[in-house]
C-alpha cells in the first residue's frame, strides 16, 4: 500500500520476473538478450536504482526481489509473467517452476501465471493442463517472438494458438498476457503488429487480452484494436519509466490510452527487475499532465491512478481489496471516447 | 576522389523506415573508411535484437547509396553487433535479397513492409504540417478545403511532397492539401479524426526515435543526445 497526502493505493505489480541469466545458463543469444534489458535498465532507471551486471542484474535473490517489492516498494500483490526462451537460456529464463518456490513461500503476495506454445502441438495443451493443475493458474503469458529450433515465432489468431487458448477458457485461464517482440515469423513482417491480438480477441470475448507494453512501439495499432475490443487491455511495463527521463512522453501515452482505451483498461507493472515499483509508483502518483497538453489529453485524476496502480489488475485477478482502498466504481460515462476511429496508417 | 563527406553525405539520403530518420541523425553510421576508390561503411544499431527486417532494408539501402556515388569501386556495408549480422552482411554484399539472408524464414520480400512504414511516416509527416497549421490559428475546415498548392515554406511540407510522389499520391497544387495515408479524399469531419489518429502514429514514431538514440547512446557509452540538449 502506498499513501501520499492522505490518499491510499492498494499496488498491484502486474509484471515481475524472478530470472536466471547467468552465464551457465545462457548462450550467445541469451547474452544479448539479457543486455538488452541491461540496456533498458541503465537507460530509463534513476541511477541510484542500477545494478551492477553480471554481479546482479543476471540473477538476483529472493531476498532482493522481497526487499525491492514488498519493503519498500510498497506492493500489495505481485503477478509472475514467465518467460521461458529455451533456445537462450539451458533451463528457461524466467519458469514458472523457478518461480513458484517464492509464491508458495509467501502465500498471498503473488500470483503465478503460465504460458503456452502453440508450437508443441498436444504437448503444449498438456502441458498448460500440468501448469493449471500444479498451480492453479488463472493467466498466461506469451511471447510470440520466441525462437523454437527454425521457428522466428507465431501469431495469436493462428489456429493452433486458438486452440490453446480454447484450452484456457474450458480451465478458467482468463487472462492472456501478450508480448510482442521483434523476430517474429515471418520476418518480411512487421514483428510488433498487435494485428493478431485483434482476431484472438474477437474470437475469445471471454478471455481478457493484456498487450504489455502498450504495444510499443505500434501505439497507433494497439490503440485501434483497444478501441474495438472491450477485451483488451494495456499493461504499462516499459512504458511507465518514460515517467522519469521523458516526461512529456509519458503524458502522451497515457493520454492517449485513456482516450482510446479508458481508465479501467490500464494496468500498472513495473517489469521488475528492469525497474523497481518504489521509484515508479512514487513518480505516478505525483504525475500529472503538463498544464500545456492538458486541453488535448486531460488530467489524471486520483482515483484514475488508483485503478491503474492497482485496482485494474484485482478486478481481473479477484484479488480482495481493502474497502477503504477501493474506489467508487466507474461509471458508463468513462468509455473510451475514441470509438469508431479511421484505421491507423 | 571519394571523402568521408561524399559518403556521409549519400549515407543522409538512407533513412530507417520504421522511424523515418537518416541514418547520420540516428548516429547508425559508426564510421567510414574510404581507401582509394573502395568504401566500408560500419552500421550499428541501438540493440542486438532489433528487427532483422528493417535492419536489412538499412544496409541494402546504405549500399545502394554509396554504390551511387560517382566513380566509387568496391562498397562494403559491415552492420555489427547484431544477432544477424553475418546473414544480413552476407545477403546484402552479392546482391542477395531478404530471402536470400534468411531462407525459408520470409515468405517473401519487404516490398509490402516497406509500403507500410512510408504510409506512416506520410501520415506523421501530415500531422506535422496540420499541428503546425492549428496552432497558427487555421481552422479544420479550412485545412479540410485547402489545395496542396496552398501550402508552402514549411520543409514539412516539402517531406510530405516527396513521400506524395514516392507512393503514388496526386502531388499537384490543386490535391487536397491532406489526405489519408492511402490517398483517399478526407471532409472536415474525416480530417478531424485523422488529426487524432496522425497524432497517435507520429508519438509512435518519435517515441521510438527517441528511444533508439537513447538506446544507442548507452550501448555504445556516447553522450546521450537529449540529454545533452537538455543540460
Amino acid at each position: 500500500m502506498y499513501e501520499k497526502d492522505g490518499e491510499q493505493y492498494y499496488i498491484v505489480d502486474a509484471h515481475i520476473a524472478f530470472w536466471d541469466a547467468r552465464p551457465e545458463n545462457r548462450n550467445r543469444l541469451g547474452e544479448g538478450f539479457i543486455k538488452c534489458f541491461y540496456d533498458y535498465h541503465r537507460n530509463l532507471g534513476p541511477e541510484e536504482y542500477l545494478w551492477p551486471f553480471e554481479e546482479k542484474f543476471v540473477k538476483y535473490t529472493e531476498e532482493d526481489l522481497m526487499h525491492d517489492l514488498f519493503e519498500v516498494g510498497y506492493v500489495d500483490h505481485a503477478i509472475f509473467q514467465p518467460v521461458y526462451l529455451g533456445d537462450f537460456y539451458k533451463n528457461g529464463f524466467n519458469t514458472p517452476e523457478m518461480d513458484a518456490p517464492l509464491a508458495e513461500k509467501h502465500p498471498g503476495l503473488f500470483t503465478l501465471n503460465g504460458s503456452f506454445d502453440p508450437r508443441l502441438g498436444k504437448k503444449g495443451l498438456a502441458h498448460l493442463e500440468s501448469l493449471h493443475e500444479q498451480y492453479g493458474i488463472k493467466g498466461v503469458k506469451l511471447y510470440t517472438a520466441e525462437w523454437k529450433g527454425d521457428s522466428r515465432g507465431w501469431k495469436l489468431d493462428s489456429p493452433e494458438a486458438a486452440r490453446c487458448l480454447e484450452k484456457c477458457q474450458e480451465l478458467g485461464i482468463t487472462n492472456i498476457h501478450v508480448h510482442k517482440g521483434p523476430t517474429v515469423w515471418p520476418l518480411d513482417r512487421d514483428a510488433f503488429d498487435v494485428a493478431d491480438v485483434d482476431g484472438a480477441a474477437t474470437n475469445f470475448p471471454e478471455l481478457n487480452f493484456i498487450v504489455e507494453h502498450v504495444g510499443l512501439p505500434r501505439l497507433e495499432d494497439f490503440c485501434w484494436i483497444g478501441t474495438q475490443e472491450p477485451n483488451v487491455y494495456g499493461g504499462l511495463a516499459v512504458a511507465i519509466p518514460f515517467i522519469h527521463t521523458r516526461p512529456r512522453y509519458f503524458a502522451q501515452i497515457i493520454g492517449e490510452l485513456l482516450y482510446w482505451l479508458n481508465e479501467d483498461r490500464i494496468l500498472f507493472g513495473s517489469d521488475y527487475a528492469i525497474w523497481q515499483p518504489k521509484w515508479l509508483v512514487e513518480q505516478f502518483v505525483d504525475f500529472q499532465i503538463p498544464e500545456d497538453m492538458q486541453s488535448e489529453l486531460g488530467v489524471l485524476t486520483t482515483d484514475i491512478k488508483k485503478k491503474i496502480l492497482g485496482l485494474n489488475a484485482a478486478a481481473l485477478y479477484d484479488l480482495e481489496v481493502p474497502a477503504e482502498l477501493d474506489v467508487v466504481s466507474a461509471d458508463a460515462g468513462t468509455a473510451a471516447v475514441g470509438s469508431e476511429p479511421l484505421s491507423p496508417a | 576522389m571519394i571523402t568521408v563527406e561524399n559518403v556521409l553525405d549519400a549515407l543522409s539520403g538512407v533513412r530507417d523506415p520504421e522511424i523515418d530518420e537518416p541514418l547520420t541523425d540516428l548516429g547508425f553510421v559508426d564510421r567510414v573508411h574510404v581507401d582509394g576508390r573502395s568504401v566500408h561503411v560500419h552500421l550499428r544499431l541501438p540493440t542486438f535484437f532489433c528487427a532483422p527486417n528493417f535492419a536489412y532494408l538499412m544496409v541494402a539501402d546504405a549500399v545502394k547509396a554509396v554504390q551511387a556515388l560517382p566513380e566509387v569501386g568496391d562498397v562494403t556495408v559491415t552492420l555489427d553487433d547484431h544477432f544477424a549480422s553475418d546473414e544480413i552482411n552476407g545477403a546484402t554484399a552479392v546482391g542477395g535479397g531478404f530471402d536470400a539472408a534468411f531462407p525459408g524464414e520470409s515468405v517473401g520480400e519487404l516490398g509490402e513492409l516497406r509500403d507500410l512504414f512510408t504510409r506512416k511516416a506520410f501520415t506523421a509527416r501530415q500531422s506535422r504540417v496540420c499541428d503546425a497549421l492549428l496552432r497558427a490559428g487555421r481552422t479544420v475546415e479550412e485545412l479540410a478545403a485547402a489545395p496542396l498548392g496552398a501550402l508552402t515554406g514549411d520543409p514539412d511540407v516539402t517531406r510530405c511532397i516527396e513521400l506524395r510522389e514516392q507512393l503514388g499520391i496526386d502531388a499537384s497544387p490543386g490535391s487536397p492539401a491532406f489526405v489519408l495515408a492511402d490517398g483517399s479524399a478526407l471532409d472536415a469531419g474525416g480530417l478531424t479524426r485523422f488529426i487524432r489518429v496522425a497524432r497517435l502514429v507520429r508519438l509512435s514514431l518519435e517515441g521510438n526515435a527517441g528511444l533508439c538514440r537513447s538506446l544507442l547512446a548507452t550501448r555504445y557509452g556516447i553522450p546521450d543526445p537529449e540529454e545533452a540538449a537538455a543540460a
